[in-house]
C-alpha cells in the first residue's frame, strides 16, 4: 500500500510540520518515507504545500501530482488541490475556513472544525494537529498514534512543554473521525 | 549515530562531509542550498571545525583553494549563480590539482533564474565551467541517502586524485526528507606529501600553483592531467541499471528526475511495455561503455532531464547514434511527472509498433 498524500494551507498554519510528524512516524514504523516541500519564496499567510509518501513499496518520485489524500486548511488549498486527488481519495477539509463541499463524487471528504476544536483545547495553533489526527483516522491509521507522538517528541525535544497539548490536539481529531 | 534520522537531502551533505573528516567549509547563502550552510554554521563549532561565511562566492572558492593547499578536506556549496562564481576558482583548484568537494544544489537559470529544482548546470559541471582543459569528477545522487553516501565518496576521490569533486544536486533533493543513515566510520588522514603546511623535515618548501609561463612545462603538466583523467574514467564510471536487461526502450535519467522516471517505468511496465532505467550516478566520468553496449541490445532510449537537453549529448556520443535517443525534458525550475514522462514512454513505443 502506498499513501500519496499533498497537505496543504497557508503559510503559519503548520502544514510542513504536519508532513513532517507524519513522516517521521511512518519511518519509525519501517516503512519507506519521502517529504518534499513546495518550497518558494514563502512567507506566513502566502500558501504552503508538502508531498508526503509513506509505503511499502520503495518510492519513486517524491512529488505527489495523483494523491490518496489531501488535506486542505484553506479555501486556495482545497481548490489548488481538489483535482489533485485519485478517485477513491480522502479529502480532510479543514471546514473552520472553509465553507464550501467537493462537488466530486468519486471521493470520500471528511470535514473537521480543526481551528474550533483546537480553539476549544486552548490553542488554535494546534489545528494542524487536529487535522494530523483525523487525516491518520480517516486513513485508517496508516502509523500508529502513539507514533506520531513519537514524532513530535523527537522533533520537539527543547519544548517538552508542548507535548501534552498537543497530543490531546492530536486524539481529538482522531475522535471528531470515530466519533 | 547509525541510528536512521529523518533528514533533509541539504543536511545530509553537511553531517556526511563531517563524518568524512571534513573539518573545513566556507560559503555564502543562496537557496535552494541555504540549508547546507546552516548545518554547518551549526556543526562545525561543535567539533571545532572551520566555518565561515565568506563576502561572496569568490570569496568562497578561494579560501577553499588556501584549506585544500594546506592538506585539509574542505568543502564549499551553492546553488547555479553562485557555482558560476566559483567557476575561475574551481579552474584554479584543478590546475593546482587541489582536493576539495564543491557541492551544486541547482536552481532554475540562465541568470538569476528561481529557485527551483532544474538540471541546466549539466555542461557546466562536466564539460568545464571555468577555462582550461581540466574536468571535475561529477556525482549525482538521487536520494537523501545517497547524498550522504556520495559525499563521503566525494572526499575519498578528491584526495585519490588530486582533483575538484562537485556532488550536483538539485533544489528538490536539496529540500526533501527521507530516512538517512549515516554509519561512524574511522577518518584517517591521508599522507599529503604535497601539501603547503610547513617546512617540517623537508629542505624545499612545497609550492601550490597553477602558473606556468614556460609553455613546454604547461603543456607537460597539461598531459599529465589529462592521462589523470584517463584514470579516473577507467577506474570511476559509476551507474545504476533497473529492468535494462530485455529493455525495447531504456530511459536514460539522474538525480531527482531518475525517481520521476522510475515511478514512470513501473506504470509502463505495468501495462507490459519492455521498458528499463540507466542511471549515470557519475556523470563525468560518464559511463559511456554499459550504454554502447546496452544500444546494440534495445530498441531506443528516452532521455529525460530538467534541462533543454545536456546529457543527451552524452548519451548521443556514448551509444553513436546507433539506436534512435529520444529528448524529454522541463525547463526553469518546472518538473515533470511521473505521467508526463510515461507518456511519453508510451508515445515512442506506439511509434515503433506501427513501424513494425
Amino acid at each position: 500500500m502506498t499513501h500519496e498524500m499533498i497537505l496543504a494551507g497557508f503559510g503559519g498554519q503548520g502544514v510542513m510540520v504536519m508532513g513532517q510528524l507524519l513522516t517521521y512516524a511512518g519511518m519509525l514504523e519501517g516503512a519507506h518515507v519521502s517529504w518534499i516541500p513546495s518550497y518558494g519564496p514563502e512567507m506566513r499567510g502566502g500558501t504552503a504545500n508538502c508531498s508526503v509518501i509513506i509505503s511499502q513499496e520503495p518510492i519513486g518520485s517524491p512529488i505527489v501530482t495523483e494523491a490518496t489524500a489531501v488535506v486542505a486548511m484553506n479555501l486556495p488549498s482545497f481548490e489548488k488541490f481538489e483535482s489533485s486527488l485519485s478517485s477513491g481519495g480522502i479529502l480532510v477539509l479543514n471546514s473552520s475556513l472553509i465553507d464550501r463541499q467537493s462537488k466530486r463524487d468519486d471521493i470520500k471528504t471528511y470535514n473537521v472544525p480543526a481551528n474550533e476544536i483546537a480553539n476549544s483545547l486552548g490553542d488554535a495553533r494546534m489545528a494542524n494537529m487536529v487535522a494530523l489526527g483525523a487525516l491518520n483516522a480517516a486513513l485508517g491509521y496508516i502509523v500508529d498514534t502513539s507514533r506520531i507522538m513519537e514524532a513530535f517528541k523527537k522533533i520537539f525535544a527543547k519544548k517538552p512543554g508542548i507535548i501534552a497539548s498537543n497530543e490531546l490536539a492530536i486524539l481529538a481529531g482522531v475522535k471528531h473521525i470515530t466519533g | 549515530m547509525s541510528e536512521t534520522r529523518l533528514m533533509k537531502g541539504n543536511e545530509a551533505i553537511g553531517e556526511a562531509a563531517i563524518v568524512a573528516g571534513c573539518r573545513y567549509y566556507f560559503g555564502y547563502p543562496i537557496t535552494p542550498q541555504t540549508e547546507l550552510m546552516e548545518y554547518m554554521a551549526k556543526r562545525m563549532p561543535q567539533i571545532e571545525g572551520v566555518f565561515l561565511q565568506a563576502e561572496s562566492e569568490i570569496a568562497a572558492i578561494n579560501m577553499v583553494y588556501g584549506a585544500a593547499g594546506a592538506g585539509a578536506r574542505v568543502m564549499t556549496s551553492s546553488s547555479s549563480p553562485g557555482i558560476s562564481l566559483k567557476a575561475e576558482g574551481i579552474s584554479y583548484c584543478a590546475g593546482a590539482e587541489l582536493p576539495c568537494v564543491i557541492v551544486n544544489i541547482m536552481r532554475g537559470g540562465p541568470g538569476l533564474g528561481s529557485i527551483q529544482p532544474s538540471q541546466a548546470d549539466y555542461f557546466q559541471a562536466t564539460k568545464g565551467g571555468g577555462h582550461g582543459d581540466y574536468r571535475n569528477i561529477v556525482l549525482a545522487p538521487n536520494s537523501v541517502q545517497e547524498m550522504a553516501d556520495l559525499t563521503m565518496l566525494s572526499f575519498d576521490l578528491a584526495d585519490t586524485y588530486r582533483n575538484p569533486v562537485m556532488l550536483l544536486g538539485d533544489g528538490a533533493l536539496g529540500q526533501m526528507m527521507e530516512p538517512v543513515n549515516l554509519e561512524e566510520r574511522p577518518f584517517v588522514p591521508q599522507e599529503k606529501s604535497w601539501a603547503a603546511n610547513g617546512l617540517g623535515k623537508r629542505t624545499k618548501p612545497n609550492i601550490i600553483n597553477s602558473l606556468y609561463l614556460k609553455p613546454e612545462q604547461l603543456e607537460a603538466h597539461n598531459i599529465h592531467l589529462q592521462n589523470k583523467y584517463q584514470r579516473i574514467i577507467k577506474q570511476e564510471c559509476r551507474w545504476e541499471e533497473f529492468s535494462v536487461e530485455d529493455a525495447e526502450l531504456i530511459v536514460v535519467s539522474y538525480g531527482i528526475t531518475s525517481r520521476i522516471a522510475r515511478s514512470a517505468i513501473e506504470m509502463a511496465k505495468r501495462d507490459g511495455l519492455k521498458v528499463g532505467l540507466f542511471r549515470p550516478i557519475s556523470l563525468w566520468p560518464f559511463p559511456s561503455e554499459r550504454l554502447l553496449t546496452l544500444a546494440k541490445q534495445t530498441r531506443a532510449f528516452l532521455v529525460t532531464e530538467l534541462s533543454a537537453g545536456q546529457m543527451i549529448e552524452d548519451v548521443r556520443l556514448a551509444t553513436r547514434q546507433i539506436k534512435p535517443v529520444h529528448f524529454y525534458g522541463r525547463m526553469g525550475g518546472m518538473m515533470p511527472s511521473s505521467r508526463e514522462i510515461y507518456n511519453q514512454i508510451n508515445l515512442i513505443v506506439r511509434e515503433k509498433e506501427a513501424v513494425k
